[in-house]
């Protein structure tokens, strides 16, 4: 049964959202999802031309006026 | 009834916390309405930042080490007997030779560890410094070296997030000064798509390298070393060539975190203010162990200990709540051989690194003795 799980990086400079994410991807299984919330403008450009680099799924991106959620589903 | 409190973990996190409490409950202690008890797995007590220099034989190996019982204050029992099954539901901790210690409080402090079998032919084709060993083959590695291609790889996630970017000014100014860097390339990867996780960090890496010659690459998350044609491969499907690979392998919590269920990967779920493990409102988790995502780094551990002891302390003698982990992280940045920087920030203010000076690198060579005086709970 696909999981999801959350990492909350509102605030985080360091490592940041997207190391998080990649730390985290490596800890899931195929076919989870990753919600990252992030402060950091960045993060909705960045996640997706990353995930788009290595082959995972981009389930969305959503801005939510103070942060934005980014959802990620591992694909290999 | 007496008290208990139970530290497993006997790195700089845990010392603090006992030296630091010690300090604080000395009368409580006294009477026998307290008492405190580590849990270790060695006899010495490493300075890890100190690790940096020896690739580079800029440091003595003796000058890293400490006998663990005489860093920590004499009124803390130390076993040397690793846990192996956390029970926060029985309040109990199991160790390897049997024996099960009881607390009414617990602070996990079990750290990182390096992962280099995680990635195909890393172990076989790879340095680092992050351990002893580790850091000896590589300088006996770089004493032989005599150019060609260096590739300065860097994986998620790691602890002491600067250092990847120190290892490479240094071994900048290392090879220059041997007269190598005509005949060598140094390339350095990053996992994102910047050159360090802190913007201005990024920000003032990227003109120094390209200053030096240093050739970078971002967005690389290693997928697998061949050791023998000697190539490194992402998972962004880019292959490089190197004759010396030094590598920041991914890490991994402690292994009892995870055969105890208390987390992932070994990082234990965690309030980020409160330092508490979530579900639990007498077991803190401090440093590398947390899942907060926040720099896994010795002055994260030393500013969430500082917190720690002051709640414990609060708790026990007062039955109240002291204060919150205001997320302060502050690391010192070598950015070669004569010269460094510092960055700290906190969860609401952002890192402004400065220009670096000599003097910022004097204040970290002396930082390297004075380590012993924060472990001592004295700095």
């Amino acid at each position: 049964m696909p999981e999801k799980k959350t990492i909350d990086a509102r605030g985080a400079f360091c490592p940041g959202p997207l190391m998080e994410l990649i730390a985290m991807l490596k800890l899931v299984q195929i076919g989870d999802d990753i919600e990252v919330l992030s402060t950091d403008k960045g993060t909705a450009m960045d996640v997706p031309e990353w995930v788009a680099k290595v082959g995972h799924e981009m389930v969305g991106v959503e801005d939510k006026g103070d942060h934005w959620s980014v959802v990620v589903r591992k694909a290999k | 009834m007496s008290k208990r409190i139970l530290i497993v973990g006997g790195g700089l996190a845990g010392t603090i916390i006992a030296n630091g409490l010690c300090r604080q409950l000395g009368k409580q202690i006294r009477k026998g309405d307290i008492s405190i008890t580590m849990i270790g797995t060695s006899d010495q007590h490493m300075y890890q930042p100190g690790l940096l220099y020896v690739p580079f034989g800029k440091i003595r190996e003796a000058e890293l080490f400490r006998d663990q019982r005489k860093v920590l204050d004499r009124r803390v029992p130390y076993h040397i007997d690793p846990a192996t099954n956390i029970d926060v539901d029985a309040n109990k901790v199991t160790t390897q030779s049997g024996k099960v210690h009881e607390y009414d409080y617990l602070v996990i402090a079990t750290g990182s560890r390096l992962m280099p079998q995680n990635i195909p032919g890393m172990e076989e084709g790879a340095h680092w410094f992050y351990d002893l060993n580790g850091a000896r083959k590589m300088r006996d590695a770089l004493a032989e070296f005599d150019g060609g291609k260096i590739i300065v790889n860097v994986n998620a996630p790691h602890k002491c997030p600067v250092a990847p970017l120190e290892i490479t000014f240094m071994l900048y100014d290392y090879l220059n000064e041997k007269g190598l860097m005509d005949k060598t390339e140094i390339t350095y990867t990053y996992p994102i798509g910047r050159l360090h996780a802190l913007e201005p960090v990024a920000e003032w890496a990227k003109p120094a390298m390209e200053k030096y010659g240093i050739k970078y690459e971002t967005f690389f998350n290693t997928k697998e070393v061949d050791p023998v044609a000697k190539t490194i491969t992402s998972e962004e499907g880019s292959t490089l060539p190197y004759d010396m690979l030094v590598t920041i392998p991914p890490h991994n919590g402690a292994e009892v975190i995870t055969s105890s269920d208390l987390g992932v990967g070994g990082w234990v779920p965690t309030d980020k203010q409160k330092l508490l493990r979530e579900g639990s409102d007498n077991v803190f988790i401090c440093g590398d162990t947390t899942n907060i995502p926040i720099s896994k780094a010795g002055s994260t551990a030393h500013f969430e200990a500082d917190t720690i002891i002051d709640n414990l302390t609060s708790l026990l003698t007062e039955g109240r709540w002291a204060r919150n982990y205001d997320g302060k992280v502050f690391c010192f940045v070598e950015t070669g051989m004569k010269e460094g920087t510092y960055v700290w920030f906190d969860y609401t203010t952002p890192p402004d690194p400065g220009p670096p000076s000599q003097m910022i690198h004097w204040f970290k060579l002396a930082y390297n003795r004075l380590y012993w005086l924060s472990a001592r709970g004295l700095l």
